[in-house]
């Protein structure tokens, strides 16, 4: 009985399956029925039209790559901007002999081994039917030369092209960066984007710099045309065409002048220098010193400038102001004097004796001052204008490191700025959290210590410094640094002004500002550390010098610059922003192995703010850097 | 043993109809291959090992006994679960979507192993609780596809997902799923169109919208659609001849000996090559659909259904995507198009269709 249930079940089981497997038959059949009906009709009813567009009109679709959009300065000077030129290119597919062809070319044209080196390197990137520069930026006369010449070579010919020029070269490179070939890395990004349609025909993209991080602004739209082409590919007609649409226009902020003359207050010194308007964040200035020329990158660079540049003890290739990380320095004091009064962990006018050195309770360790005796009696007022060490090591003590964790990130330490360049580096504001993250360690009250004074494990990037001086001069309303200040499109009415919202006030409390910020000024007047800053100026200057160890010392060993090594020298910083009372600039400036801040920066900051706040081209100011040496820190 | 014998025991499980179908459209792959290459032998070449490769994964797995094609259900679903979460967490990027896993020797795209990891692992579900099965099972079932296929949607790889539901589907509606849920499925899909077109990612939306107005975007996506169509149409009744279509030697066709390689074959023989080419597909799938009626187990007729089913899909997706008439969403011409995977992945199902067949005449006699 059972059996019988199970053996009904089954074929009906069996019937249902069959059924379905009819409709599956059925469904398939329909598919193909569509598809046939979709042949007939493309292959049958119409062919002719598409028979015309394949074999009468082979269309070829050509894409016109649009013109890249300039970059200038706050005042309409070029920054970047293109011009047309004649390259001398060679299609290796359809040249023989590749090297007598150069040497034939080189009686012509001058080609220098560079261009040969470059030559080889692009070839080796390229397919046979590409044609390769070999030389760029031909005379008049050159070309004249060639172009009489050219029925020897064939394979060879000029070709006229837009190229890019960037007249301030190693002054702003850091700045505006370069654009380069397109190469295989860019294109996997470009495809990955869904961007490489727009690049059919482009030969070039942002590598570095504003040129890097605005590549989406400069390049513009690619036009389309189609043609019609013979059926050796030859154009016959145009058919249909859409202009290309040139890319937008960078206003910066930056004034080409004061960069220039930021550039040249460095001297010979390696360093970085932003200067920003407190009142809006645009930035005004943004050196990194050495800087390199970045039209050698455009095409490719040639190996052996590569190598000069790459192994250069100089670095001219590490953008300093925007990646360089470096002790802070006694330019942290005024900040963490801002901390303690918001803390109520001290009094503005609670003294403390220095005896040039603290130690932790309990402990013998000695935390050395600057100053071999110390300050006497030190308050929060001097202790800005004379940088007194030991009153910071207490101070930090006292508020202990979640506090000026908390404190500090609020001007942004240890953190982007989110300037719109990129390749940011974040520095470092160190918390327990992260050195247990780090080290898997707890933090010790000693590790406080040096934190106070700019030491120890932090770490800052003169952007960094740069924006928590001009929040500073703003009251604690800070605006994310920008240095894009419009953009222009090729249609006026697409212009976009770039404008930042202010970031969170921190709601620092007047009085606290006013005595912080009076104490920066005085430390610019006789009797502080940076008195070289304020010579002679009609303004008020507010300042803070500092200098951070490139190595460490013994417990009681001297500092003694002119003993040591030029590359192991202390670097010097300094941070101002001026007028004082109504601040328009805000700046930092790093002297990599400057010594002290007061002696190498100071100087520097002053140039630059002459010329923005009066227009003054510096003339040699007297050289107070060198008799100065009673002025430390 | 005498050769013969040894001859008759390596060609026991080798259904002969099923290889012819397969072979001519082998051979049908090899020939455009060469037209669409521009005369090269040595994609013919490459193309040749794929297809010898992918014959001996075949013979193997026809030679497998059906209880031992069940045992691997679960383990290679497995496996294609934990590879999908490792791409999911640290797959390579490419092209913008997450698909590819770095295995150090070399990258895999375990999307291809769920093409037939899934319905495997459903039939082999049904099949357990063949005695017993309610709504529940078919619920269970429905997770087991929708898992992989969220996982594969997610990386973004629009495509495989349908095509993988699609099979999955197969198994669902072969095993007995309702009418009544099929019917909810179908208006339920229509309503939450416009939900779907929102969660779409750009790229995806721009293909469904290339298909309507290709010259939108003739420089990209579009321009696929469009020089596909030209060669397709420009064909005409018997086509331009044997490696003398324009579109083809002009250079004006993208991806022609991959995902384009109809649009080749289409403009060198046009309608009628077109329709002998159908023919050949009716014949391999009208072979999947015999085995599939005569199979004896609801295990193997739910995978030779499930098999047959999405070798149809394939081959009507691709077509009707170089023809213009389905977005471009990157699917092969099933045994013609140049890869080694796909061709992989088919002979491995058509290997399961022989065993099937095979097996159970052996055990009948």
């Amino acid at each position: 009985m059972k059996r019988h249930v199970e053996l009904k079940n089954h074929l009906r089981e069996i019937f249902h399956f069959r059924l379905r497997l009819a409709v599956s038959i059925g469904f398939t059949l329909v598919l193909l029925a569509i598809l046939l009906l979709r042949f007939v009709y493309l292959q049958g009813i119409r062919h002719n039209y598409y028979q015309t567009l394949a074999e009468n009109n082979r269309i070829s679709i050509v894409p016109i790559v649009p013109n890249r959009g300039l970059i200038l300065d706050r005042n309409g000077i070029e920054m970047a901007h293109n011009y047309s030129g004649y390259t001398l290119e060679i299609t290796p597919g359809k040249v023989g002999d590749i090297e007598a062809t150069i040497d034939e070319l080189a009686t012509l044209v001058t080609i220098t081994p560079k261009d040969r080196k470059r030559f080889k390197k692009l070839l080796a990137e390229s397919h046979d039917l590409e044609s390769v520069m070999i030389r760029n930026r031909l005379s008049d006369e050159e070309v004249a030369r060639f172009a009489a010449q050219q029925y020897r070579f064939p394979g060879v010919e000029i070709k006229a092209r837009l190229l890019r020029d960037y007249p301030y070269a190693d002054k702003a490179s850091h700045l505006i960066g370069y654009i380069g070939r397109i190469n295989e890395t860019d294109v996997d990004q470009l495809e990955e984007n869904d961007l490489a349609a727009n690049y059919r025909g482009s030969d070039y993209i942002g590598k570095t710099g504003l040129e890097q991080s605005y590549e989406s602004e400069l390049h513009g739209t690619t036009g389309i045309e189609q043609v019609e082409v013979d059926s050796a590919g030859r154009a016959v007609r145009l058919l249909s065409r859409t202009p290309p649409v040139s890319g937008n226009t960078l206003v910066l902020s930056i004034d080409a002048k004061l960069q220039e003359i930021a550039e040249q207050a460095f001297g010979n010194y390696r360093g970085a220098l932003v200067a920003i308007d407190p009142g809006n964040g645009e930035v005004l200035a943004f050196v990194s010193k050495p800087g390199y020329d970045p039209s050698l990158f455009i095409d490719g660079i040639d190996p052996q400038s590569w190598d000069e540049l790459n192994n250069s003890p100089d670095h001219p290739l590490n953008n300093r102001a925007l990646r360089g990380q470096y002790p802070s320095g006694s330019t942290i004091k005024p900040f963490m004097a801002l901390a303690g009064l918001n803390y109520n962990i001290r009094s503005p006018d609670r003294a403390i004796s220095d005896p040039g050195y603290y130690t932790l309770p309990g402990s013998s360790h000695q935390y050395r001052d600057w100053k071999k005796g110390g300050h006497g009696m030190v308050d929060m007022f001097k202790s800005i204008v004379v940088s007194c060490d030991t009153y910071y090591y207490g101070l930090a003590t006292e508020l202990g490191i979640d506090n000026i964790y908390n404190f500090l990130s609020r001007f942004g330490f240890g953190k982007k700025t989110g300037i719109d360049l990129e390749g940011e580096t974040s520095g470092l504001l160190p918390s327990q959290e992260w050195k247990m993250r780090r080290y898997g360690q707890k933090w010790y009250a000693g590790d406080t210590v040096s934190v106070g004074i700019g030491q120890g494990y932090s770490l800052v990037t003169p952007m960094q410094l740069a924006y928590a001086t001009a929040t500073l001069a703003n009251n604690g309303v800070g605006f994310r640094p920008h240095l894009v200040k419009e953009i222009r499109s090729s249609r006026a009415q697409e212009n976009r002004a770039v404008t930042v919202p202010a970031e969170a006030d921190l709601q620092l409390n007047a009085e606290h500002l006013d005595l912080v910020k009076r104490a920066m000024v005085a430390a610019t007047q006789p009797g502080g550390t940076a008195v070289a800053a304020s010579l002679g100026a009609s303004y008020h200057i507010a300042g803070k010098t500092g200098t951070a160890q490139v190595v460490g010392m013994k417990q009681g060993e001297k500092y003694d610059a002119s003993k040591m090594d030029e590359r192991h020298r202390d670097h010097a910083w300094f941070i101002a922003f001026a007028p004082a009372e109504q601040p328009r600039i805000a700046l930092v400036v790093l002297v990599e192995n400057g010594g002290h801040g007061g002696g190498t920066a100071a100087p520097i900051a002053r140039k630059v703010m002459d010329y923005y706040l009066l227009g003054k081209i510096p003339t040699p100011l007297p050289d107070i850097a060198e008799s100065e040496d009673t002025s430390h820190d | 043993m005498t050769k013969r014998q040894l001859w008759l025991r390596f060609i026991a499980h080798l259904d002969p109809m099923l290889l012819l179908g397969i072979a001519l459209l082998m051979l049908t792959s090899l020939m455009i291959l060469f037209s669409a290459s521009d005369g090269s032998w040595l994609r013919v070449a490459a193309q040749g090992g794929n297809i010898l490769v992918a014959l001996v994964i075949m013979w193997i797995v026809a030679n497998l006994p059906l209880h031992y094609l069940m045992r691997t259900a679960l383990p290679i679903y497995i496996l294609g679960m934990l590879l999908l979460i490792c791409v999911a967490l640290f797959g390579d990027i490419s092209h913008g979507a997450r698909r590819w896993l770095n295995i150090g020797v070399a990258t895999i795209q375990p999307s291809e192993l769920m093409k037939i990891g899934v319905p495997l692992m459903m039939a082999w579900y049904f099949e357990k609780h063949e005695a017993t099965l309610t709504w529940k099972n078919y619920l269970v079932a429905a997770g087991l596809l929708l898992i992989p296929v969220g996982l594969i949607a997610r990386q973004p790889d629009l495509g495989t997902a349908l095509l993988i539901s699609a099979s999955g589907f197969y198994v669902l509606f072969l095993a007995g799923l309702s009418w009544r849920i099929i019917g909810g499925m179908v208006v339920a899909g229509l309503a939450s169109a416009p939900v779907l077109w929102t969660m779409l990612h750009d790229y995806q939306k721009h293909r469904i919208e290339m298909l309507f107005d290709p010259s939108q975007d003739a420089l990209g996506k579009g321009y696929h659609i469009i020089q596909g169509m030209i060669a397709v149409g420009s064909g005409g009744l018997l086509g331009k001849g044997y490696m003398a279509g324009t579109q083809t030697h002009l250079d004006f066709l993208p991806e022609r000996t991959t995902d384009f390689i109809f649009a080749v074959y289409s403009e060198e023989f046009g309608l009628l090559g077109n329709f002998i080419l159908l023919c050949m597909y009716v014949f391999v799938i009208a072979r999947g659909f015999m085995i599939t009626g005569s199979a004896s187990t609801y295990f193997t007729r739910l995978m030779a259904g499930s098999i047959t089913l999405t070798f149809a899909t394939y081959a009507f997706v691709n077509m009707g995507m170089v023809s213009g008439i389905l977005p471009v969403v990157g699917v092969p011409l099933p045994l013609i198009s140049y890869g080694g995977t796909s061709m992989l992945t088919l002979l491995l199902g058509f290997g399961m269709l022989m065993s099937i067949e095979t097996h159970q005449k052996l055990n009948k006699s």
